[in-house]
């Protein structure tokens, strides 16, 4: 399902006096199949535009189109559901929405709030809840006896069990350990692939964005700052160190080594091996290595 | 050897109606003035640690001192003066309505006079770089700032040692350089005992010795060389490698004349430029 | 999705009303709620009316602002304004239709008792726009000091106070996500039948419970960390200041009730 934002300008309270401009002028394509990642501080307007990809909020101008389906700000509308039966979102810390008496149920909730029959929602929650790294056992306990790390894959499977065709991270692993952390995406990456999912994320990680996003969409106060493959945003790392943003680890050392070597590697390279074959090649030049 | 400020000996814990011991024969001494990162996957004991040092919870068994005294229900408010907490979550720490309010609280229920806690709400505000914001109210303020703002409530106490229960683990990644170069800098200018619990490498590394963790015992103790020399260990106990560590491994494994495993990005550029241009 | 509500709210501006001592604030609030009963006609509520605009206009506060905040009280305020059209018979009959009558005094005690209704919220805001939570958390426990003698737990009633207040803007955010979070999942708050909405209550209450226990839990910890155990022996950071102004504005008030007093009838 495709998604695309067009001129998107959205205002927070309007008509009051805190109100305020979080996105202005905002035109992202999301093609099928596509891992977009969305970077950029706290505030830069992020999770506005998460909150436009299901229709939670509508632009106060511009448009979105999800699908066959238009967002704007002019009419009612009243297929929303159908939106956002196909756009899941899991929300930073999607831990907190857990409610009900059992895991299995509260896996259920989102799918039978769609129409699913209650069977078929079970089936999905078995399924689900293998997918996100957990037994079966689980679904008999209630949220509220697991840990935190097992709260968050119960929710995850929650959104998993709609079976969006989109899927929209805010955050994912936040407060994880980095085991966890790593689980987690390994295991949206492996869905994004295997069902064709379109996947966004959005993200203050610039490891994850270069290293599972396909489009890095940069977003600074409210603006779109620059879109491009991973490899094309980083290339020039000096724009976002100045909006104080944060580069790939491995970006960051090849600048080091170009700028102590005096040499310009081939390509931005945007992970650990890429970058080890570069070093590998420049020492195999100087003749001492085969 | 320094003094010890903290000294647990032969700790356990186990919680209400768990099998399993939260912490297991824990036995370690914090120096005075160090930086002390304990590390671990969560649910490896390193929060239990926070909360039976603060005297929140009582070990089950074994005993822990803290500046000489003795850790007990009596002496419970002696040794929370020593020692001074800043938790996970910014937003469920702040007290106060305002910034300088929240600073005032540990002092108010000190009884320290009112001039005196003026001044101390003042200069521990400016120690964070917090000073410009003091009536601004929390939920004005992003969470590197709220964190702040813990550390100088607790700076106002002055305590001997502060301790920060994953401090950094809620904040974005601005908040958290914020935060850590505020720690930094106390450091540095104030003598002061850190203790970090985390799961964050990065920050353990600035730390002049690391704690390792694991299932409730004390699994390695060294300085974050060391640790780091641990390797895929590291990844087994759910933590991470730093990347100077990865990027020495993989270029080691290639064939590239590296003797060990580099902490910093800068020694590895190092490296690398002498054996390159020595041949 | 919860932005408009005013009530409780308090907006940074500089203003006479926000400059005064939280004291002179409460008291004014309370004799008004006292005096608004002594009005009885037409310019006994006239002279309350001018006060209170004039108390909006001295608050800097954008009246436009204040007025969409109360839209929900004004559907209190027409509910009451109705039922007076209904209940009341007293006077001339004003106009009939079919079995509807409308007194003459039913329309009066209409007009007057949701005009004394929006005043009185309206000054009542007016404390909240103007100041911040713990400056009357600290008015009051100022204010309340003497019942201390009386084991009457003031202290700790105004920590529970200025604690809970500071949370508002926590759990109205807190509210807000998870009521996103369920959208999400399928959940429509905005229509459906009433059972519906009843429903889709509990999925956006349990979590907020639940967060909110948390948060508690936490808190007291913190605190305790930070060496609270109570209201003994603490001493205070805040410093409540009296100043011309609140004495000024306490005798403009007794003005206002020495007019009201001769004008009522």
């Amino acid at each position: 399902m495709d998604i695309s934002l067009q001129q998107v300008e959205y205002r927070y309270q309007v008509n009051s006096p805190f109100e305020h401009l979080a996105l202005e002028d905002v035109s992202i394509d999301i093609p099928s199949g596509t891992y977009l990642a969305i970077i950029g501080h706290t505030g830069s307007g992020k999770s506005t535009i998460l909150q436009h990809l299901n229709a939670i909020l509508k632009p106060t101008k511009g448009k979105v189109i999800i699908g066959d389906q238009e967002v704007t700000n002019a009419k009612k509308q009243k297929n929303l559901k159908s939106i956002r039966k196909k756009v899941g979102i899991v929300f930073q810390f999607p831990e907190h929405q857990l409610f009900e008496e059992t895991v299995e149920k509260d896996i259920c909730f989102g799918p039978m709030n769609f129409g699913v029959s209650e069977s078929e929602a079970k089936r999905r929650a078995r399924e689900a809840i293998l997918q996100v790294g957990l037994s079966e056992e689980i679904l008999a306990k209630s949220p509220f006896d697991l840990s935190g790390g097992q709260m968050r894959r119960v929710a995850i499977a929650g959104v998993l069990a709609m079976e969006p065709d989109v899927i929209v991270l805010d955050e994912p692993t936040a407060g994880l350990d980095p085991r966890g952390r790593k689980e987690i995406m390994d295991m949206f990456y492996r869905l994004h692939k295997d069902r064709n999912l379109s996947t966004i994320l959005v993200t203050h990680s610039m490891e994850d964005a270069a290293l599972y996003a396909d489009q890095i969409v940069v977003m600074h106060q409210g603006k779109v700052f620059k879109k491009g493959s991973p490899r094309e945003i980083f290339q020039s790392p000096v724009g976002l160190m100045e909006l104080g943003l944060d580069v790939p680890e491995v970006v960051r050392f090849q600048n080091k080594l170009e700028d102590t070597f005096h040499v310009k590697f081939s390509k931005t390279c945007v992970t650990l091996e890429e970058l080890t074959e570069e070093i590998h090649r420049l020492f195999k030049k100087v003749g001492e290595l085969t | 050897m320094t003094d010890a400020v903290v000294r647990i000996e032969n700790v356990s814990f186990k919680y209400d109606g768990q099998s399993d011991f939260a912490l297991n024969n824990v036995s370690l001494h914090i120096n005075d003035g160090e930086w002390l990162a304990i590390v671990g996957h969560n649910g490896s004991g390193k929060s239990t640690m926070a909360k039976l040092l603060n005297g929140l919870q009582t070990p089950s068994e074994g005993s822990i001192q803290i500046c000489g005294i003795e850790l007990t229900e009596e002496t419970v408010w002696d040794t929370r003066k020593q020692i001074g907490m800043v938790f996970q979550n910014p937003d469920n720490q702040f007290v106060g309505s305002t910034v300088q309010d929240d600073v005032a609280f540990g002092l108010e229920n000190n009884g320290v006079p009112r001039e005196e806690m003026v001044q101390r709400v003042k200069t521990s505000l400016e120690k964070v770089k917090m000073d410009k914001f003091l009536d601004q109210e929390p939920h004005h303020l992003s969470g590197g700032q709220k964190q702040r703002v813990a550390i100088a409530g607790v700076l106002a106490l002055r305590p001997k040692i502060i301790l920060l229960d994953e401090a950094t683990s809620m904040l974005d990644p601005r908040g958290r350089e914020e935060v850590l170069q505020t720690i930094r800098e106390l450091k540095e200018s104030n003598q002061m005992t850190v203790v970090s619990i985390t799961h964050d490498l990065e920050e353990a590394a600035k730390a002049d010795r690391i704690i390792v963790m694991n299932k409730g015992q004390l699994y390695r103790e060294g300085t974050p060389e060391e640790i780091f020399q641990m390797d895929e260990e590291l990844v087994e106990l759910g933590l991470d490698i730093p990347f100077p560590v990865k990027m020495s491994k993989l270029l080691k494994s290639k064939g590239i004349p590296i003797n060990k495993h580099y902490l910093t990005e800068e020694e590895l550029v190092a490296q690398l430029w002498t054996s390159h241009s020595n041949k | 999705m919860m932005e408009k509500m005013i009530i409780g709210r308090y907006i940074p501006v500089e203003s006479p009303l926000h400059r005064m001592d939280p004291r002179a604030k409460l008291m004014i609030v309370f004799l008004f709620v006292c005096i608004v009963f002594l009005a009885n006609n037409a310019i006994t509520y006239g002279i309350l009316a001018v006060y209170t605009f004039l108390m909006v206009f001295a608050s800097k506060v954008p009246f436009r602002y204040i007025m969409g905040g109360l839209k929900i009280v004004f559907w209190l305020i027409l509910f009451t304004m109705i039922l007076h059209l209904f209940l009341t018979k007293e006077g001339d009959i004003l106009f009939q239709w079919g079995w509807f009558t409308v007194y003459e005094g039913g329309l009066r005690q209409g007009i007057f008792i949701s005009m004394r209704f929006f005043l009185l919220i309206l000054m009542t805001s007016l404390l909240t726009l103007t100041t911040t939570p713990i400056e009357i958390t600290d008015g009051l426990e100022e204010l309340l000091g003497p019942l201390k003698k009386f084991k009457f737990p003031v202290h700790e009633l105004a920590l529970m106070m200025s604690i809970s207040l500071r949370f508002i803007p926590t759990l109205m955010d807190e509210t807000d996500k998870i009521m996103k979070a369920q959208t999400a999942r399928g959940v429509d708050f905005s229509g459906g039948t009433i059972k519906e909405r009843i429903n889709s209550i509990i999925p956006l209450l349990i979590p907020l419970f639940i967060s909110s226990f948390k948060r508690a839990e936490e808190l007291a910890v913190a605190m305790e960390a930070r060496g609270y155990r109570g209201g003994e022996g603490r001493t205070k950071y805040r410093l409540l200041q009296w100043s011309l102004l609140d004495t000024g504005m306490l005798i403009l008030l007794a003005l206002v009730t020495l007019l009201l007093a001769v004008f009522r009838m």
